[in-house]
């Protein structure tokens, strides 16, 4: 633990990861997905999935993954939601709104999302024994440096995802080629 | 007093790490009603400034030379009709203003004006910065949708793909300047603040002048990335108004078109706060390091007391030189009372600087520290500041297509640049 936590607790002043902050947190995150799919209008339900990508970051800070929750606000709120924006303010919002919402595959879409939530439970379930059974107090002051040693390694060591990684960069490159590629026809 | 609000006074860290909500509280008060102040000035410091630039007086009849026109305005905004159009999507219109300003104010929470002078010390400090300033993006393309009408969609459309652009720009010069920071015994960097400030002090050099000229490149390619990312000239195309009326606030009016500009001001302010804190040693005093002895303490801890004196000095120059007709003479009494008052705070923080003079740990002393450091941080921003206006008043509106041919094809492969040769450095020295 970081001195300024220790300090925190021996004021006897509780955590912030309260279970209050995580039920409304988690309550933000379901009531926006939920508005995601029931707005008729393109660009609230955009809305919509902004609230519930800043709740998630909210619930990464509660895990003491500052990091993640950082990363997650600039990549998903600020970058791909804009660009999501700025797709949907062109769509003709009036003709859109008229069309039926759900075809004829909605119960396959439920059967789908319940055999997921079965999945869930019964790992939760079953591999119980894989969870810890209370939460960790990470130190929050170093979280940056940890992911930084997992992805990079210690000096002249591979770390841990440093593969992965690349391999995960490499796939984004390809990517982004095959989109200026498909755009431009002649380069 | 009890005790939480006494136990926390002389500490040196923030409110925030010290978990002391009160001060914290306190904290973020201050923050908003002086940055709300800063506003204001900058209003009346961009009007007449410009004037000047463009040979005209400026607001000269509210008040003497126009002092009073600030509050005039906000008076006006406030009590003027607030229009929402028929056709507008009514709640995201109502909403639009809101994100905007709550992304520009949320930043100011990392903001250190001390190394204790912050509401919140994070790991992630300028990761958060970063994250929520582009948050602000939001406000201005949902306001340009609900308006429903023409010249706002454009504006709406035209900042989003300029905003998103310039982030990425902004954002290589910004980790150039964090490599930087590792340049330390354990060779591990950081992205806290206040932790990138005490780096510059650590290593004795400004990141600026950091293996010269590549972080000056740096900050000038961040310099010209927030001049677009705040949606100001030369850059504003969303709300040129020769092409767009103004843009995306076209449809807003009164009080709603006020926190617009609000907005735009504090995020002005926020991103001037960045290139300081990251390449111009933020709190830090000119020769931390080199000129540390006590008395050369004391001879800088004068000037935020010397600032006030001049201003004052002004103040009564222009007082004495209003001319001589009674239509004048109320205005003389008000910029007299006004030199006066200006001449009191001065004084004031002369007796700070004294009192506090001996470096122990008394609450005067701290509190002198104190002063010092936010005058310093202030001094810096307010040169940004400054310049905002004056590449307003030099250059003219960019093009569109110039604008991001600029933006993708100048300022990315140099910070691109920047940064890989500002590692290989970085690399060869440590």
């Amino acid at each position: 633990m970081n001195p300024g936590m220790n300090a925190a607790l021996n004021s006897g002043m509780a955590p912030v990861a309260t279970p209050f902050f995580f039920y409304m947190l988690g309550g933000l995150a379901v009531a926006g997905a939920v508005l995601v799919i029931t707005r008729r209008n393109a660009v609230h339900s955009a809305l919509a999935l902004i609230v519930t990508l800043l709740a998630v970051a909210g619930l990464y800070l509660m895990l003491y993954a500052p990091f993640v929750a950082g990363v997650q606000i600039i990549v998903y709120a600020g970058g791909i939601m804009v660009l999501f924006l700025f797709v949907i303010m062109l769509v003709n919002i009036e003709r859109a709104s008229k069309e039926r919402r759900f075809n004829r595959m909605w119960p396959l879409g439920l059967a789908a999302a319940c055999a997921l939530m079965a999945l869930f439970v019964s790992a939760f379930v079953k591999g119980r024994a894989l969870f810890p059974d209370r939460m960790m107090t990470l130190p929050e002051s170093s979280n940056t440096q940890q992911i930084a040693t997992m992805l990079y390694g210690e000096a002249g060591r591979m770390g841990q995802y440093t593969f992965a990684f690349e391999i995960a960069s490499l796939l984004l490159l390809v990517a982004i080629l095959g989109a200026v590629i498909m755009t431009k026809k002649k380069i | 007093m009890p005790n939480f609000i006494m136990s926390y006074l002389g500490s040196t860290v923030t409110p925030g790490e010290a978990g002391n909500q009160f001060w914290a509280l306190m904290y973020v008060l201050i923050i908003f009603a002086g940055v709300s102040t800063a506003v204001i000035c900058m209003n009346w410091i961009e009007r007449k400034a410009l004037a000047h630039f463009q040979v005209r007086l400026g607001p000269m009849r509210v008040g003497p030379h126009g002092l009073l026109q600030p509050f005039a305005d906000a008076l006006k905004l406030m009590l003027k009709e607030d229009i929402i159009p028929a056709e507008a999507d009514q709640f995201v219109f109502w909403v639009a203003p809101l994100i905007g300003l709550l992304a520009a104010f949320t930043v100011y929470t990392v903001i250190p004006f001390g190394p204790s002078q912050a509401v919140s010390d994070m790991n992630i400090g300028i990761l958060f910065m970063l994250g929520v300033s582009s948050l602000g993006v939001l406000g201005i393309v949902v306001a340009g949708w609900a308006s429903n009408s023409h010249y706002p969609l454009i504006g709406a459309l035209r900042s989003s793909a300029q905003m998103v652009s310039y982030e990425v720009a902004m954002g290589l010069a910004v980790v150039s300047a964090i490599l930087m920071t590792s340049l330390n015994a354990s060779g591990t960097g950081t992205l806290s603040m206040i932790g990138i400030v005490q780096a510059q002090q650590q290593q004795g050099v400004w990141f600026i002048f950091k293996f010269f000229p590549l972080g000056f490149i740096a900050l000038v390619i961040f310099a010209i990335a927030m001049i677009a990312e705040t949606n100001r000239a030369p850059f504003d195309m969303a709300e040129a108004e020769s092409e767009l009326t103004a843009g995306y606030h076209t449809e807003y009016s009164g009080l709603r078109w006020s926190l617009f500009m609000l907005a735009e001001y504090a995020a002005m302010i926020a991103v001037s706060s960045i290139a300081v804190t990251l390449w111009l040693g933020g709190w830090m005093r000119p020769f931390p390091n080199l000129l540390n002895a006590p008395a050369w303490d004391f001879i800088f801890s004068l000037f935020p007391g010397l600032t006030f004196l001049g201003l004052a000095a002004i103040a009564f120059v222009g007082a004495a030189r209003m001319p001589a007709h009674s239509f004048f003479k109320i205005q003389r009494i008000g910029l007299a009372v006004f030199a006066a008052l200006l001449g009191f705070i001065a004084l004031l923080l002369f007796v700070i600087a004294v009192v506090g003079r001996s470096a122990d740990t008394s609450v005067a002393a701290r509190f002198r520290e104190g002063i010092d450091y936010v005058y310093w941080f202030v001094l810096k921003v307010a040169v940004f500041m400054y310049l905002f206006i004056w590449y307003r008043a030099t250059w003219p509106r960019y093009r569109f297509d110039q604008l991001m041919r600029v933006g993708w094809k100048v300022l990315l492969p140099i910070s691109l640049g920047v940064l890989v040769v500002t590692a290989i450095v970085g690399v060869i020295v440590s």
